[in-house]
């Protein structure tokens, strides 16, 4: 029984558009970024969202890339409302300006979840590799004033994480509801500039003292929401809460994955433009390929948390080993583990610099 | 820090909070940002019935009609669990 077709999705990831104004170093989206340009068209997405909806979405995420770039994003938005979905724009805020606020209220948008970079302007800008930080706080009070609830998210690594108390800060000015303090995940972007992000041991065990005391101080007030590194974990997460168990990423191109760093597993495409989204989500290789918990190898296979962990993230097995079926590597019990330790080690070892040179993301 | 409701206070959901029933896997069900939260029969009929109108005792009182005896405690704490995650905002008349 353990690879019973989950009762379809609860979300879909639309990731519109990998164009960004932004060029954040630690961006998830795929290297290649120039092959995602023969972008879904409106109808493409409208059914995309509708299909979601049928096979038992909640959730609709709009994402990307920056999806404010796409001029159809409220009518994807009203669509999605239509459909009884619960829609969340996931934004650099850039080109979120007053007109684009108000329709995209109109069509119904039910939450806007804003990134920041840093802080301060100068960091901030530095990092997003584009002058943004003014920009973006207009954005976010922008958001409040329309009624919307405010979350923040910051993606946490080697050269801002010292300075999350002024970034809890920050948020607390800013009146946020909610902040996700995001420790990198290495796919993408992120990977390739892995040793200018990994944070240092002593970093993050000061950075969680502050989190913890936080959480404390505003509980009731602002929600902290703090994502724990993996690369210092014990034992994996569960990534996207299953292969195929949760989540339904769909990507530009009309791509459908599991999860949103799948771009590059040696798996057969599973493509919105070629199929429907029940047989890609219940019967493509792609979906099935690791669901449930008939695939895995030793360790986990005998392990008593493999129905707990799921055998960590295939992505990072893939990043790491070249081998998408073997454990997560972050993983202490995993025969890979030592790739993991290694670049722990480096991060620790070799310097304390948090400037390291970053490899900037192209806009397109 | 625990919150206590009065029974005059207003109940209705959080920002951003939705409710709706979740017809593939039928239940009632609480949308936020990044969670589904499940409801169970009790607190979808309480949930209901926070409409930005009613009191915590018009609540109360509604659900007596409908199920019978219903116990105000049992009203209270489950508003006030929810009012703590802030799925659920109360407004104080007068
Ligand atoms: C890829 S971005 C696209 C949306 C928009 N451009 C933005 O940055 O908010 C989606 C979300 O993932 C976060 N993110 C980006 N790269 C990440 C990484 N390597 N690890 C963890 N979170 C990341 C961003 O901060 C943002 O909240
Ligand atoms: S570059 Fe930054 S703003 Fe643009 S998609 Fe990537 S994370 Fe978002
Ligand atoms: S061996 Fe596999 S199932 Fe066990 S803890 Fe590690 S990743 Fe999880």
């Amino acid at each position: 029984m353990s690879t019973e077709i989950p009762e379809g999705p609860l979300g879909l990831l639309a990731e519109l558009t990998y164009r960004c104004p932004l060029a954040c170093a630690y961006c998830s989206n795929p290297i290649e970024i120039a092959a995602y340009r023969d972008e879904l068209s409106t109808a493409d997405w409208q059914r995309v969202v509708s299909e979601a909806a049928e096979l038992g979405a909640l959730q609709c995420h709009l994402s990307g890339g920056e999806p404010l770039l796409r001029r159809d994003l409220a009518q994807i938005v009203a669509t999605a409302r239509d459909q009884g979905l619960y829609t969340n724009l996931v934004t650099s805020a850039l080109g979120f300006t007053e007109a684009r606020a108000a329709e995209l209220h109109d069509a119904g948008l039910d939450h806007v979840q804003v990134s920041l970079q840093a802080d301060e302007p100068t960091l901030s800008d530095r990092i997003a590799g584009t002058p943004s930080f003014d920009r973006k706080l207009e954005a976010a009070r922008r958001v409040r004033e329309l009624g919307w609830p405010l979350t923040l998210n910051v993606v946490l690594h080697r050269q801002n994480i010292d300075r999350v108390d002024r970034v809890l800060a920050a948020a607390e000015d800013l009146g946020a509801d909610r902040i996700e303090l995001a420790n990198t995940q290495y796919y993408g972007w992120a990977w390739r500039n892995r040793a200018a992000l990994l944070p240092s041991r002593e970093q993050l065990a000061a950075a969680e003292v502050t989190v913890r005391a936080a959480k404390e101080r505003l509980r009731g007030r602002m929600e902290i929401i703090y994502v724990v590194p993996d690369y210092y974990a014990t034992y994996p997460k569960p990534c996207m809460g299953g292969w195929g168990a949760r989540q339904l990423v769909v990507v530009p191109t009309g791509d459908a994955m599991p999860c949103l760093a799948a771009h590059e597993l040696p798996l057969p495409r599973a493509n919105v433009r070629e199929a429907s989204l029940e047989w890609i989500w219940r019967d493509s290789p792609m979906f099935t390929a690791f669901r449930g918990t008939d695939w895995m190898p030793d360790p986990c296979a005998s392990c008593s948390r493999r129905e707990v962990d799921l055998g960590g993230c295939r992505c990072q097995a893939f990043a790491l080993t070249g081998d998408a079926t073997r454990t997560d590597p972050v993983c202490h019990l995993s025969p890979d583990h030592h790739l993991v330790e290694a670049a722990v080690e480096e991060a620790n070892e070799a310097s304390t610099r948090t400037d390291l040179p970053l490899v900037a993301r192209p806009h397109a | 820090m625990s919150v206590t409701v009065s029974a005059d206070a207003v109940p209705r959901l959080g920002r951003g909070v939705r409710m709706r029933y979740d017809k593939a896997r039928d239940r009632y069900v609480l949308l936020l940002p990044e969670t589904v939260v499940v409801l169970n029969a009790t607190g979808a009929a309480i949930l209901e019935l926070c409409d930005g109108a009613r009191t915590v005792d018009g609540i109360v009182a509604a659900l007596r009609e409908r199920y019978g005896e219903v116990p105000p405690e049992q009203v209270h704490a489950y508003l006030a669990k929810l009012v703590e995650r802030r799925h659920v905002e109360m407004t104080h008349e007068h």
